[in-house]
This record gives C-alpha cells, structure tokens and sequence, in this order.
C-alpha cells in the first residue's frame, strides 16, 4: 500500500511540476516575456469611461424615477440639466482618444 | 493511504508557496511567463488539495482506524450519511475543507479571469496563494488529518449533537462563505498593490461577494434551524461566539454590498469599501480562530488545539498588512465627489453602513470581552443574551426602518414634495398595521409592535415600488402587465433582487419578534395520562415507548395534542441513548401550523425511571417565518446573481473600447 500510495503521489508531484513549468516549456525562448500593463493614459481613459457609464447610468435611472412618480417634475428639471452637461462632459472627454484611435487603425492600414 | 494524504498536502504547501513567491516576483517585475506559472501553480494546488480530500473521504467510508481522525470521530455503527459529514465534523478534517474550497474557489478565479483581468489576476494570485499557504501549512505541520495510530477494535464516534441531516449541509454552506470572502480581499489587495483603483476589482468579484454572502446566510439559517430540532433547548440562536463569528463577517459584507453602490454609481466610498472588505474576511478568519482554536467553550468550537497562537499570528499579519497597503495608497483612493444631499439614496446607504458596522463590532466587543478578560485578569466574564438583544435593537430597528426609506429616496438628493409622495402608501400601511396590532393586544411588547410596525412599512414600501416600477414599464412598452413586471426585474436584476431579499429579512424579523416577544413556556412534570394546557393547545402524556436504531437507543414520550379543543394528532419528543459515544441527546417534537407560522415544541428534559416525563413546552408564534424567509433569501440572491446580458455589453464595451487589457 505505501508503495503504491508514493507512486501515485510521486506521479502527482510530477504532473503538477510539469504544469507550472508549462508556459516555460511552451515558450523556452519568447520574443517578449514582458506582462502588458496600462500606461497613464489608458488608465486615465478608463477613469472616463467609468465616468461616462456613471453619468449615462444616472440619466437612465433619474428618467425612470422620474416616470415611477419618485421624483417630481420639478425636481426632475433641477436635476437633468447637470446630468446632461456631465455626460456631455465625459463623452467630450473620451473623443480625442477616440479619434486618435481611429487614426491609428487608419495608419495602420 | 495515509502517506498519499501527507504527500498531497506537502505537495499543495509548496505549490501554494511557489505562487506566493513567484507570483510576486513576476508581478513586480512584470514577467509573464513567470506569472503564468505562478497561476498554473494554483490550479494544481487544488488537484493536490482534492487529492488529499479523496484519501481521508475514502479513509472515513473505510472506517480505516489506523487514521486517528477517522478514529475519533467514527464508528463501526455511524450511517454512511454521518461519516461523510465527520469529514468536517471535527478540527483537521474542517481546516482541509477550508483548503479544498479556497483552492478550488483560487481555481476558479484563475480560469475565468486570467484572461478578463490579466494584469489585475498577477497580483491576486500571490494573495491567494498566501492565504491557502497559511492553511496548507496548518495542514501539514500543526494539525494534520493523516496522523495514524494501531487500529482500535471501533472507534468512537461523532457527537450526537453533529448527527443531524443540517450536519451535512450547514458547515460546507458556511465555509463556502467564509472562504468566498477571500476572493474580494485579493481583489481588493491586488488593486491596490497594482496601484489600479478603477471599478474592475469590484466588477470582478461582485459575483464572488454575492456568492459569498449568499452562502453565509443560508449557512447560518441552516444553522439555526440544526440548534432548533436538534440541540432542544427551544431556541434557534443563542448569541453563541462561534454563531456570532458567522454573523459578523455577514455583516460587514451586507455593508460592502449596500456601500460599492455607491462607489458604482458615484465614484465616492472608495476607502471605505477596501475597507470593509478587510473586515469581512478579517471577522471569517477570526470565525476559523474561535471554532478551531478552543479559546471559548461553545457546541461549535473543538477541543483545544495548537492552531490558536499560529491563527491570531495570521490575523495580525493581514489585518497589519492590508491596513498599511491601504495607507499607502490612499492618495490614490480620494474621491473626485462628494454626496449632495444627506436626504438620498446614497446617504440612506450610508446610515446603513454605519448601523451595520456597528452592530457588527458591538457582536465583536461581545466576544472578545469574555477571552480578554480571562487573558488579563484571569477571570472569565460571559457576555450573554440580554447585551446582544439591547444592542440589535438599538441597532437592528433603525435599519429596519431604513430598508422601508431607503426604495424610496432617489439618488442625489430628494426633496419634500418627492418624499412626501413616495412616502405616504407605505407609512400609511404602517400606521394602520401598528394601530391593528395594538387593537389585537400585541402592544404587550412594544418592541414586538414598533418591529411590526416597521416590518409593515418596509413591505409596503418594497410593494409600493414593484407596483409603480411595473406602471412606468408596462406605460412605455405596452403589452400584458406580468410581461412588464417580468422586463421590469431583468432590467435591473441588482435593485429588484435586493427588494425580495430585503421582503426575506422583513420575514425574518417578523419570525424572531413573534417567536421571542410573543412566545409561550410551561413546565411540568407528567405521568402518563396526565394533561397540562399552555396557549390554546392541551396536551395529554400517553405512554413512553423504547426501540432500537441504527446507533443509538430511542426514548419517546407520545403526547395527544389538542389544539382549542379539537384533537391535531400525536407528537412524540424524548432522548437517543448513542452506544458508540456513550452520549444522549434531546430530539424534540414539534408541530407546525402551517396556516399562522407557529410551531409548539416539546421538549422531553427528564425522563425518570418510574415512568413520568419532565416536559418544557413552547409556542413560538410566526417562527417557520424565518424559514420561509431563507427561501425567499435565496431566491433573491439567485436574482441578484443572474448575469444581466445589457450589463455585460456594457462593460465589455468599456474595457474593448479603451484597448484596456481587460474585459469584463
């Protein structure tokens, strides 16, 4: 029983030894073995991004409260004008990138 | 095959040390083949974990005594059913669960994200791996489940009080919400250790935290309906430590859950809520000191052990470490708003969070007064009942009322003409509600009245906003209102699921003021034949009858029930003499009316040699509430949980648009 309690875990020590050094062995000598990460700009970009669905998400919610009867008319008016300068702002915000993108896939052919 | 369970466990602690390790060193110098190794790591753990799990399984259908924990714990009698459940019944045996579902939940965490987060999952990986390298550790050196002895001619059981059906599914619920508490830690951690602040961990590991709290909820109703029918004392929690260790960190996740709204839907709360993610899985590793350790002497915790000094060591390390990491990077956590209006959505969610935190470490204070005071003046104090009680009322009645405010207050701010629209169905309810009761008498307990009260306000204000959501839908789309009512819930699955989950702690509020604040006792000790009366029931000792079961001899008194005269049955409620552990233990009768929630529970305290029977009767009015109420808990969750296609669209929109590496 020993015996063969230590084959079978001599076996599962070496499939799971094997499987961690598996991207070595996938890849013994990689062009690039750098982990991607976003630069500022793309994390600024997505600050943005989370602003813009933020802002488009309390439009949606605002409108529907609106229509249950949560907010009042009056209250509604106060309210959407800001909200809809704020997703202005933040799809204003997120265009530059947007088009510098589009340029680039252009470029690129 | 006790060397194989060794060998597995060895085999799991050096994988879980080499993802630390390595998955550190690729994340800080960014090396991806050594990350992608460091992951790989991690989901071999768990084949090595499982490996360990499938040796002491068979061990335990073996009933293989040269284990020492099959030993202890089993016997030649203990029903197939039982000996899977000593699996976690006991100390070693429920560290290696611990190990199994971390892994495996590390597993999980590791496939679905590594390509939907990967420069967030480089940084959780070491996380994970440092917490399952803590439990493989214990595993191996301080309290392993493979220590054999020469096979003893049977063994010696399991406690009676774990030979209940509840034993199977109450601990492995538990700790899957212990556990899954870990997941939104490394997130949280691997954030901020990739200085990346941004939604993605929450995004990431919403499910997980919903996952999580899910399971600890029903986990713990499962645990108080096992104290219920099996302990016999008539109650269903006693504000014992280790049931407290499972309501803290479920508090404090209930806190996160309300409060990473508001950093969704605001960008604000950003501390707070790393904040309390540290607390949550903090309170889940001090739920694990107190039932391993044996500091505190309770039904749940096991003997003392070695583990305690090694598992606060742990705390302090994480509790020191996650604390220093969020100090360092708390300029990058400020908030760019701020809350407009102390009457909104955003505000209600923050007087939740503060009643719930401290509710949360008000229990916390409970617990550790006792162990405290024992460590400095030798002398332990208990903290009982009649503290926890004051205190959840002080607390729990306020929140109460907030889950009836909360629905209906917008977002942002909220004027006096709105709240005075939305407010007047529901406080209308209410007040016709409280003025019933008391008409009814039930203003014998005003606390009972004002949970009532509330508990009506909270419904009427959870009916108020199904009813005018489904309007506002069936107004702009047309068609048949349950089609508007069915678009209205999947639209936004979050809100309307956390509506049906606050209808279930309504329930369970109702469940626990009735059945404490209007509840029944009567003691007396009959002969057969003789009949005593409580409430509207009369019961009348037959005789006591004795038979032979699988593991134990059975003792059961059978009572006539009547219930306002006419007759409802008989109940039987008596003793199990086990023969193995050389224990008794209470089975109690109980007789459920299904109509009014009511249950009359009879427990046999004495029986004495000449024949009669020393009875504890109860009524707990409205108690099978609080069952129903984690039906309706977990239907609400199960809503909550559901992936929302419009939602996904919308991340992965945002994440593809960016270039991002990540998707959602």
């Amino acid at each position: 029983m020993t015996v063969l309690a230590l084959a079978i875990g001599a076996l599962l020590a070496g499939a799971c030894a094997l499987f961690v050094a598996l991207p070595f062995l996938r890849e013994p000598d990689p062009v690039e073995d750098r982990l991607n990460e976003p630069g500022a700009l793309e994390r600024r970009a997505l600050e943005l991004a989370e602003e813009r669905d933020r802002a488009l998400g309390a439009l949606k919610e605002l409108e529907f409260d609106h229509r249950t009867g949560k907010i009042s008319d009056e209250d509604y008016r106060e309210l959407i004008g800001p909200l809809r300068a704020r997703v202005a702002e933040a799809l204003r915000a997120l265009e530059p990138r947007a088009e510098s993108t589009e340029e680039r896939v252009r470029a690129a052919g | 095959m006790p060397e194989l369970g060794r060998a597995a466990l060895a085999l799991c602690l050096g994988l879980t040390l080499y993802a630390v390790v390595a998955g550190a060193y690729a994340a800080s110098t960014r090396r991806r083949r050594l990350a992608a190794s460091a992951q790989n790591a991690l989901l071999a753990a768990f084949a090595s974990s499982a490996a360990a799990s499938v040796v002491l399984l068979a061990a335990l259908l073996r009933k293989d005594f040269s284990f020492t924990y099959v030993a202890e714990h089993t016997s030649r009698q203990l029903p197939t059913a039982y000996t899977i459940s000593a699996f976690w019944g006991c100390q070693e045996g429920s560290l290696l669960l611990w190990l199994l579902v971390l892994t495996g939940f590390s597993a999980a965490v590791v496939a679905l994200t590594r390509r939907r987060s990967p420069d967030l999952i480089v940084w959780v990986v070491p996380v994970l791996g440092l917490v399952a390298t803590f439990f493989a550790f214990m595993l191996v050196a301080v309290s392993s489940p493979f220590a054999t002895q020469v096979p003893p001619a049977d063994g010696a059981g399991l406690n009676p009080s774990l030979q209940n059906p509840y034993m199977m599914i109450h601990p492995p619920c538990l700790y899957l919400g212990y556990v899954g508490l870990t997941i939104p830690f490394a997130f949280a951690m691997g954030a901020l250790l990739a200085r990346r602040t941004d939604e993605l961990w929450i995004v990431s590991t919403r499910r997980w935290t919903l996952f999580a709290w899910t399971a600890l909820g029903i986990g713990q109703l499962l645990g108080a309906h096992w104290a219920y029918v099996e302990v016999g004392w008539g109650g269903y929690y006693a504000w014992d430590p280790v049931e407290n260790a499972a309501l803290m960190p479920w508090l404090a996740a209930t806190a996160f859950l309300h409060s990473v709204m508001i950093q969704e839907k605001r960008g604000m709360l950003k501390v707070w809520n790393v904040l309390l993610v540290i607390l949550a899985f903090c309170l889940a590793l001090f739920g694990t000191f107190l039932t391993r350790s044996g500091v505190i002497s309770s039904i749940h915790s096991f003997t003392q052990s070695p583990l305690g000094g090694w598992f606060l060591g742990f705390i302090c390390l994480v509790t020191l470490g996650s604390l220093a990491l969020v100090i360092s990077r708390l300029p990058l956590l400020r908030s760019r708003t701020r809350m407009e209006s102390l009457v909104s959505r955003e505000a209600t969610f923050l007087y939740n969070n503060l009643l719930l935190v401290a509710l949360c470490l008000t229990i916390l204070w409970g617990v550790l007064f006792p162990i405290l005071s024992e460590a400095v003046h030798g002398e332990q104090i208990t903290v009982s009942g009649p503290y926890y009680n004051f205190f959840l009322r002080i607390f729990g009645l306020p929140l109460l009322l907030l889950m009836g405010i909360g629905p209906l207050v917008a977002w942002r701010r909220a004027s006096l003409r709105s709240l005075g629209r939305s407010f007047i169905w529901p406080a209308g309810i209410a007040l016709a509600v409280g003025l019933l009761l008391l008409v009814f008498g039930a203003g014998s307990s005003w606390i009972g009245l004002l949970a009532y009260t509330f508990s009506a306000f909270v419904l009427g204000s959870i009916g108020y906003e199904f009813a005018r959501g489904t309007r506002a839908r069936h107004a702009l789309t047309g068609g048949p209102w349950l089609s508007a009512f069915a678009q209205l819930v999947a639209r936004n699955r979050r809100r309307y699921g956390g509506y049906i989950v606050h209808a279930a702690i309504v329930l369970l509020a109702i469940g626990v003021a009735g059945s404490s604040a209007y509840d029944k006792v009567r003691e007396q000790t009959l002969a057969p034949g003789q009949s005593m009366a409580i409430g509207h029931y009369g019961l009348t000792y037959k005789q006591l009858v004795k038979r032979d079961g699988p593991n134990a001899t059975e003792f059961r008194a059978l009572l006539d029930v009547k219930k306002n005269g006419h007759s409802v049955g008989t109940l039987a409620s008596g003793k199990n003499s086990y023969r193995a552990e050389q224990q008794t233990s209470n089975e109690v009768g109980i007789r459920s009316d299904r109509l009014t929630g009511e249950d009359l529970f009879v427990i046999a305290d004495q029986i004495n040699p000449n024949g009669t029977v020393a009875f504890k009767v109860l009524v707990k009015p409205l108690v099978n509430l609080i069952w129903i109420s984690g039906v309706i808990f977990l239907l609400g969750s199960l809503v909550t949980l559901w992936p929302s296609a419009a939602e996904q669209r919308r991340l992965a929109t945002r994440y593809r648009e960016l270039r991002a590496p990540a998707r959602a």
